[in-house]
């Protein structure tokens, strides 16, 4: 356990140390997310309370689309050089190699989220009337439940042709329902209806079937030749 | 083999004929919807037909990912694309139906919207399998045909939550039908398995010839490196 967690560690040490160079992923996923904010903004111009009714959607297609963007690029870097057939040899477990990848975009999508939740803000004035402390954990489970399919995805995407088209149509299905327990988490939040605990259940259910999910299959997905 | 094919082709051909007589002539006229309720035969017949044909994918994903057999795996792709027919013949006949008695196509309900996330998760699967290169193809849809059994059950739920306003289930769900409707129903839901099984089964070895065809090329390839093709 000690050795897929050492593994796991240098593997998203490294990712995150070339982003932090680069700063590839998250450049063109601000610029992304900001573009769908101001587009939305003025195809709807909402009054405050049409916005606490709506933001909830707007908010996370944003942050879907722009997440697509970053993990359209986590396995790209290891097709040059042919990193990901040395990772193919290597005896280090494939489930470490995905855990870091999966964990590596959850931080890049959590960073966007926090960058942009001030500007969502702005725009649509809005003011939570449910306990704001909750968006915490929904965006959080939410993000996994996003990255964790769309990493795996990503990776069966690099076997067919035009694999950036691919990525959103095997991704988009599959997540409905946790865009629809987000979406509707959030808005229940902002609105301060009713509880949205049910979401939060359901979305914890989504997390831990697919992250299983994932770490079973993943090798197969790897080795795939 | 190749005798029978013709024969039940024939009885197929029969049977739906039989069938569409039952439910558009023989079958009683409902009271409230009046003729617009024929329609069900169809739409609650193929329904069955293609959560019966997904479910056998599922079956046969697993069984490839598994023992990685070929046969698994046609029949896997079989069962996918005559599944998304049948279902988007239930997509279709549910609003020309729902249209006239509850007066709007379309509501998010649970079961009209889990329909039509089983049929999104199955073309994205047909998508799959034709965008990607042929020899992970089978692996990969596999793949993704157990992700979507995964997702079956979540979507349910989570569409369960919003109010549900589809007429229950006719079987096991507590509502009451006309025994001779029931019967219409079988009928027609027993004529549509056989023209499923018709098409799956011409799917199935169009596959396998195809698969024989493939194998015998990158075979002559193999012999003559310099041989012209």
């Amino acid at each position: 356990m000690s050795r897929l967690a050492a593994i796991t560690g240098a593997a998203l040490a490294k990712d995150l140390r070339l982003e932090w160079r680069s700063k590839d992923a998250i450049n063109a996923m601000l610029f992304f997310a900001l573009l769908v904010v101001v587009i939305f903004s003025f195809s709807f111009n909402p009054t405050a309370e049409e916005s606490r009714q709506i933001a909830g959607g707007l908010i996370w297609v944003a942050f879907l689309f722009a997440a697509v963007v970053a993990l359209n690029q986590t396995w790209a870097r290891e097709l040059r050089n042919q990193v990901l057939d040395a990772y193919r040899v290597s005896p280090a477990p494939a489930s470490a190699l995905f855990l870091s990848k999966a964990l590596g975009n959850f931080i890049f999508v959590s960073v966007l989220e926090a960058l942009m939740a001030p500007l969502f803000i702005i725009f649509y004035s809005l003011r939570a009337l449910g306990p704001t402390w909750q968006l915490i954990p929904v965006s959080a489970l939410g993000t996994w439940a996003i990255v964790v399919n769309g990493t795996f995805f990503a990776a069966m995407s690099l076997r067919t042709r035009s694999r950036e088209i691919m990525l959103p149509l095997l991704l988009f299905p599959i997540s409905i329902p946790a865009l629809l327990a987000t979406v509707n988490a959030t808005t229940l939040i902002l609105t301060g209806e009713a509880s949205a605990k049910v979401w939060i259940v359901l979305l914890l259910a989504y997390d831990v079937v697919f992250t299983t999910g994932c770490l079973l299959l993943f090798e197969i997905v790897l080795h795939a030749e | 083999m190749k005798r029978v094919f013709p024969i039940l082709g024939i009885l197929t051909a029969a049977l739906l004929s039989y069938a569409l007589y039952e439910a558009l002539i023989a079958a009683p006229t409902e009271q409230t919807m009046g003729n617009v309720q024929r329609i069900f035969y169809y739409h609650v017949a193929s329904a069955w037909t293609a959560f019966l044909l997904f479910f056998i994918n599922f079956g046969a994903s697993v069984a490839y990912l598994i023992r990685r057999n070929p046969i698994a795996d046609a029949i896997a792709v079989t069962t996918a694309e005559v599944g998304v027919v049948f279902c988007t013949v239930v997509l279709v006949t549910g609003p020309l139906w729902a249209r006239p008695v509850w007066g709007i196509w379309w509501t998010w309900d649970v079961r009209l919207t889990s329909t039509l996330v089983l049929w999104l998760i199955y073309v994205s699967y047909l998508m799959l399998r034709r965008f990607s290169s042929s020899g992970q193809t089978p692996l990969l849809a596999a793949v993704l045909a157990v992700f979507g059994a995964l997702d079956v059950p979540l979507v349910y739920f989570s569409i369960w939550f919003f109010r549900t306003q589809h007429p229950q289930p006719v079987i096991g769900g507590g509502g009451s039908i006309d025994p001779r409707m029931m019967h219409v129903l079988l009928l027609n839901w027993a004529a549509f398995l056989c023209f499923a099984f018709l098409v799956c089964w011409s799917r199935y070895r169009l596959e396998r010839l195809q698969k024989d065809v493939e194998e015998a090329q990158a075979l002559e390839s193999m012999v003559q490196p310099g041989g012209t093709r």
